[in-house]
C-alpha cells in the first residue's frame, strides 16, 4: 500500500495480524475500526471491558438495547456464544494475562514499549483513565496505533514519552500511517513502510531503527 | 432479611451526612435511576461517591453532583463529551476527584466486600498514579499497594431480585453491580422485576441475598421489558 495509509487503512493491517482464535478488546477510538476487518472464519472473540466476549457489531435501529454496550457506551449486539461477567471478573481476565491482544490508541510510544495514551499533561485538561493502564499491564501483546508524526511534524515514536505514561514496556507492535514497527528490547524493526523508506524514517525519527521481516 | 420497599426514597433513608455511596452503572448502563432522583432529594450531605463515571447530561449521577452535597468522588473515567456538570465543579475545585485505573477501582470494591486488606497489582506501575504507593517486587515484576473500597452504601441496578433477595442482571448492565452489592454496609438494589422466592432458578443467581437488604422496582420509564419466555 502507498501511504499515508487512512484510518481504516490502519484498522485493515492490524485486523490482517491478529491471529486466528484470539480474545481481544479493542479500544476506544481507532481500534474500534479494527472490528469491521476481522473476518468470520478467524473466530475472534472481542472483549469489552464493562462485562462481555463475544461483543458483536455496533447495534442499529430496533437492535438498540441501553443495557448493551460497549466500552465507549455505545450500544452494540451480541454473538451466539457471548457471555457477561461483572467488573472485577472483567479486568482479572486482563490482569490475569488472559486477553491474547489489546489494541489502543497512543500519543506516544518509546523504543523500549512504553504507552502514553491517557493524558496530555495539560494543568486545565479532565483527567480520565479507564481501563487503559489495566489493558497495558496485563494483555499479553499490545499494539498501539497512532499517526506517526503530530501535528506540527514532532515524531511520536520517541526515545522516552513526555506525556503522562500508562504503562511500562507493553508495547510490542506499532501501527502508524506511514510505517509498522516491532519493539524488542529497545531494537526498533520497520516491518513495512506505505510511501516512505527505512532510511528516510530514520532520518525523521532521530532514531536508530533497523529493518525487520514482514509482521505476516 | 431483604426489604421490599415501596418506594425509592423509602429505599434510602437513613442516608447520614459524611456517607461513602458506591453507585453502580458504566455510563447509564446499570445506573440506578431512580434512587439516585431519590438520592437528589434527600438531605444528606458532604458525600463521597464511587462510581466508574462522574455523570452524563443533567439528570442522575450528574444531577446529585450539581447539588453540591458530594464533596469527593472516586472514579476512573470522568471525561465524557457530556459530564458538563463533573467537568465545571472539578475545575472551579469543588469536588475533589480521586482517580482509580477501572480495574484497581473493582478490585479495591471486590476486596473490601471480600474482607481482603489491600492487593498488590501491576496496573498504573511507572504511572502518575502510582505516586504515594509502596512499591512491592515479586518474582521480578514490580506491583502497587492498593486498600480497599469501603461503601455506606450502595446504590445498584439489577433485572429481577426475588423476595430472599436475589438478583440477576442484564447484559453489561450488570457492570459493578454484584460487587458493589458486597462491599457495602446497605446495599440497596433497583429492580426491574420483584418475583417470589424460588422462581429465580439458584443456579443463575448472581447475587445471592445475603448481600442485599433492601429491594425497590425501578419507575416505570427506566423498567427493562420483561424477558421473553422461553419455555
Amino acid at each position: 500500500m502507498s501511504g499515508p495509509l487512512s484510518r481504516t487503512d490502519i484498522a485493515r493491517l492490524v485486523a490482517r495480524d491478529i491471529p486466528a482464535g484470539s480474545y481481544v478488546n479493542l479500544g476506544i477510538g481507532l481500534p474500534t475500526l479494527v472490528a469491521d476487518y476481522l473476518s468470520a472464519d478467524k473466530h475472534v472473540v472481542l472483549h469489552t471491558e464493562n462485562g462481555m466476549l463475544g461483543m458483536g457489531p455496533q447495534a442499529r435501529e430496533d437492535k438498540i438495547d441501553p443495557d448493551l454496550t460497549n466500552a465507549s457506551k455505545l450500544p452494540v449486539t451480541e454473538l451466539p456464544g457471548a457471555s457477561y461477567f461483572h467488573h472485577a471478573d472483567s479486568f482479572a481476565m486482563m490482569r490475569g494475562g488472559h486477553l491474547d491482544v489489546c489494541v489502543m490508541g497512543a500519543f506516544q510510544v518509546s523504543t523500549g514499549g512504553d504507552l502514553a495514551n491517557w493524558h496530555t499533561g495539560d494543568p486545565d485538561a479532565i483527567p480520565a483513565v479507564g481501563g487503559a493502564m489495566d489493558l497495558a499491564a496485563g494483555a499479553k501483546t499490545v499494539y498501539a496505533t497512532m499517526t506517526l508524526f503530530d501535528k506540527d511534524g514532532a515524531p511520536k515514536l520517541v526515545p522516552a514519552c513526555t506525556y503522562p505514561l500508562t504503562g511500562l514496556a507493553c508495547v510490542s507492535r506499532v501501527y502508524t500511517d506511514l510505517a509498522v514497527f516491532s519493539l524488542e528490547q529497545g531494537t526498533v524493526s520497520v516491518t513495512e513502510t506505505f510511501g516512505t523508506t527505512v532510511d528516510e524514517l530514520a532520518v525523521r525519527l532521530r532514531l536508530p531503527v533497523v529493518s525487520g521481516p514482514s509482521s505476516v | 432479611m431483604v426489604e421490599v420497599c415501596g418506594d425509592a426514597d423509602t429505599a434510602l433513608r437513613g442516608l447520614r451526612d459524611g456517607a461513602t455511596v458506591l453507585v453502580g452503572g458504566f455510563g447509564e448502563a446499570g445506573l440506578p435511576f431512580g434512587l439516585l432522583e431519590a438520592l437528589l432529594r434527600c438531605n444528606a450531605t458532604d458525600l463521597t461517591v464511587v462510581s466508574n463515571n462522574a455523570g452524563n447530561g443533567d439528570s442522575g449521577l450528574a444531577a446529585v453532583l450539581g447539588t453540591g452535597r458530594v464533596r469527593k468522588i472516586i472514579c476512573s473515567y470522568p471525561r465524557q463529551v457530556d459530564s458538563w456538570i463533573f467537568d465545571r465543579l472539578y475545575r472551579e475545585g469543588k469536588l475533589e476527584l480521586e482517580l482509580v485505573p477501572q480495574g484497581n477501582l473493582a478490585e479495591r470494591i471486590r476486596c473490601a466486600g471480600a474482607g481482603i486488606g489491600g492487593f498488590y497489582t501491576p496496573t498504573g506501575v511507572g504511572t502518575p498514579l502510582a505516586a504515594g504507593k509502596e512499591v512491592r517486587t515479586i518474582a521480578g515484576r514490580d506491583y502497587l499497594l492498593e486498600f480497599p473500597i469501603f461503601g455506606d452504601v450502595a446504590l445498584i441496578k439489577a433485572d429481577t431480585a426475588d423476595q430472599a433477595g436475589n438478583l440477576t442482571y442484564r447484559k453489561t448492565a450488570r457492570n459493578f453491580g454484584p460487587i458493589m452489592a458486597t462491599a457495602a454496609k446497605v446495599t440497596v438494589a433497583e429492580v426491574n422485576r420483584v418475583v417470589p422466592a424460588g422462581a429465580i432458578d439458584p443456579e443463575s443467581v448472581v447475587t445471592p441475598g445475603i448481600f442485599v437488604n433492601r429491594v425497590v422496582l425501578a419507575g416505570e420509564a427506566t423498567r427493562a421489558p420483561s424477558p421473553e419466555t422461553t419455555e
